[in-house]
């Protein structure tokens, strides 16, 4: 049997009126973009795609904060006390190298094709067969994964402020929904920018007070040698295959499962990530959006490592049965242990905020999903523009109670991450396969599309639930066997494609120009604005930079 | 389900929206909402600061985390509503004014 996620009752921060009144004002600046953004909604576009106008800087800011939820903060300081320095893993192999691949690579095909959505753009390359079924898992994903941002917000704020678990779920829904179907996804983008800096303000002040404790970086990792090991501190140590480590996987799954097939389902072909960069005003700053968003994505592992390993050396026992503590109490932990009230309210007010993020992340790319692709398409087709941005409002709320009742599924898994990236594995993995190899090779049948999707998802979910929990071969921990799912649902998919494809009829050439590499669609031709040649603006310049940059940063934790 | 939808209808129904979007003449700017939150936070927690305990001081392993905290973010305030004064909101492109021409 699983444990179940609660936070020990121990947990009750000493917030007084400041930290309220710093949370309030929050929530007010929240309820406000929300109306002033309005206005600037005056057609389907603008709700679904904020009129594909925002500038770079603002979407790649929103790209990585909708990444950033707490339930990321939250599990990956789970993952640093359980696992150790292993965690950079999730960062520098298992996020830079595909951010950069869907600006420098993909981005042209997404932007330049004009598609509204992921599935949009698969009912372009193969057929509507693949794209109602995308759509549809996209849907029930979104949904699940909104429930969990939910479900945690309630078990956190119940832990931490003493608010009973119906209420949190009713406040977080209730100002989601009226941010949302007020200004779309504008006022989503908008909210995120916004997150994206308060909880730095809130992540920074615990690593520099949570790192003092322990007497420093030196001080911090001589007693996790002393008490874990060195493997615990170092980012390969002990991957060898075969060889024993907490994390259940070897270098082999980490670069494979992780790095490649994991983390590029996630971060390309997530529509919660992609619509992001889809909103950005030309193909230069969609380019540049998940690039923009590498840069700070290669230091946060810092602000969630630092805590988590803190709270290892703190509360040795955490996450055993001889704590009250889990894993995922490590950053709730030090803000009581540590933060002052006044700081401790921009703690609370981030953590909040980055909850109702990634909450909102998930609805506001269901809502243009569930409106654009699946109703436009298939139910009400051809009415005026005006009724699918009503429709669009009224499928927010229907996603926001809907997201209520998933969030209870959550619950059986002790590590809230381990449980996303088992969705990720289901859903996102298939949808990458599916893409990379539409996107790569023009022969790929019509009908290839569909056929992947069911292998892929259908592998992963044989491996998760039967090969991995009727223990059929032995994985020893959830985040392994979700590498292995990924790769098996990846291979799966991909023999699938090919056999089909050998079978089937090709989509004919004239239908493919935008959408395969090697050919051009008459929209990407559109000239560079004025500034976008500046050097710094340079997609090939800032994607090789991170990917440079996050190498190097894996240099003092190899030796 | 049996009409194609093709890449054509496609490219012309959203550039046809794109010409009816609001967004780029009608929303506000985000530095101005960023840069004011944190002047006001800023301002908030460094007066937390000023007026800290010992008890706040020594919980906080002997920094006044209030006052660096709060200062941070008032410079990143600052900072934001300096970059809106030098470089302001660049006006909405020049697109044809469809409410008229329809008209």
């Amino acid at each position: 049997m699983h444990t179940p996620t609660y936070l020990a009752s121990g947990l009750r921060l000493p917030t007084n009126w400041l930290d309220y009144t710093i949370l309030g004002i929050y929530f007010l600046v929240v309820l406000g973009i929300g109306f002033a953004a309005r206005r600037s909604v005056k057609t389907s576009l603008d709700f679904f795609l904020s009129g594909r106008s925002l500038p770079a800087w603002v979407t790649g800011l929103a790209f990585i904060a909708a990444n950033l939820g707490a339930t990321e903060i939250l599990g990956m300081a789970a993952n640093s006390a359980q696992y150790g320095v292993y965690t950079t893993h999730w960062y520098w192999i298992g996020a830079i190298p595909a951010m950069v691949f869907l600006g420098l690579v993909m981005m042209p095909f997404y932007y330049g094709s004009k598609v509204r959505s992921v599935p949009e753009f698969l009912l372009m390359r193969f057929d509507k067969a693949a794209h109602l079924l995308s759509s549809i898992l996209f849907a029930a994903a979104a949904i699940l994964i909104a429930g969990v941002n939910l479900y945690a917000l309630a078990i956190v704020v119940e832990a931490l402020l003493g608010w009973p678990q119906w209420v949190a779920i009713v406040v977080a829904g209730f100002f989601v929904l009226a941010y949302i179907t007020l200004g779309g996804l504008s006022s989503a983008i908008y909210n995120e920018v916004l997150q994206f800096f308060v909880i730095l303000a809130a992540l920074i002040p615990i690593t520099v007070l949570g790192l003092r404790s322990v007497g420093g970086w030196d001080g911090l990792t001589d007693k996790l040698t002393a008490s874990h090991g060195d493997n615990f501190v170092t980012a390969w140590g002990g991957t060898g295959i075969g060889s024993d480590n907490p994390l259940g996987a070897n270098w082999l799954t980490i670069v494979l499962g992780l790095g490649f097939v994991l983390s590029f389902g996630y971060w390309t072909t997530n529509f919660a990530e992609v619509q992001r960069a889809l909103s950005a005003k030309n193909l230069s700053a969609a380019q540049r959006t998940p690039l923009i968003a590498a840069f700070p994505k290669i230091f946060i592992v810092f602000l969630v490592m630092i805590p988590g390993l803190v709270a290892a050396v703190l509360v040795p026992k955490i996450g055993t049965s001889g704590s009250d503590l889990q894993y995922n109490d490590a950053i709730p932990y030090l803000m009581q242990q540590l933060l002052p009230n006044g700081v401790l309210g921009i703690a609370v007010t981030g953590l909040l905020a980055a909850f109702m993020a990634g909450m909102a992340a998930n609805v506001s790319s269901f809502n243009t999903v569930f409106t654009a692709d699946i109703w436009a398409k298939y139910v009400v087709k051809g009415r005026e523009d005006s009724y699918y941005v009503r429709f669009g409002r009224l499928i927010t709320a229907v996603g926001v109670l809907a997201s209520i009742g998933t969030a209870f599924l959550a619950s059986s898994f002790s590590n809230i991450m381990a449980y996303l990236q088992t969705l990720f594995s289901f859903f996102n993995v298939p949808m990458f396969v599916v893409f990379i190899i539409g996107m790569f090779w023009k022969r790929a049948s019509m009908k290839s599309g569909f056929w992947g999707l069911v292998a892929g998802t259908t592998a992963a979910m044989v491996n998760y639930f039967w090969i991995y929990k009727q223990g059929i071969i032995d994985i020893p921990s959830d985040q392994g066997a979700n590498f292995v799912s990924a790769i098996a649902g990846f291979v799966a998919g991909a023999v699938v494609m090919v056999a089909v494809s050998l079978f089937t009829a090709p989509k004919p050439q004239a239908e493919l120009q935008g959408l395969v590499y090697g050919t051009r669609s008459p929209g990407m031709a559109e000239p560079p604005a004025e500034g976008d040649d500046a050097w710094y603006r340079k997609p090939a310049l800032l994607g090789w930079g991170a990917v440079v940059l996050a190498a190097a940063c894996y240099i003092p934790f190899s030796f | 389900m049996s009409d194609h939808y093709s890449e054509d209808d496609l490219q012309k129904e959203i550039t046809e929206l794109e010409t009816k979007s609001a967004t780029a003449a009608r929303l506000f700017d985000i530095r101005r909402i960023i840069g004011g939150l944190f002047v006001v936070y800023g301002v908030i927690v460094m007066i937390a600061g000023f007026t800290a305990s010992d008890a706040d001081i020594d919980k906080a392993e002997g920094v006044n985390i209030n006052l660096w905290t709060g200062l941070g973010m008032l410079i990143l305030g600052l900072l934001f509503l300096l970059w809106l004064w030098l470089r302001p909101t660049p006006p909405p492109p020049a697109a044809p004014d469809e409410d008229a021409s329809t008209s």
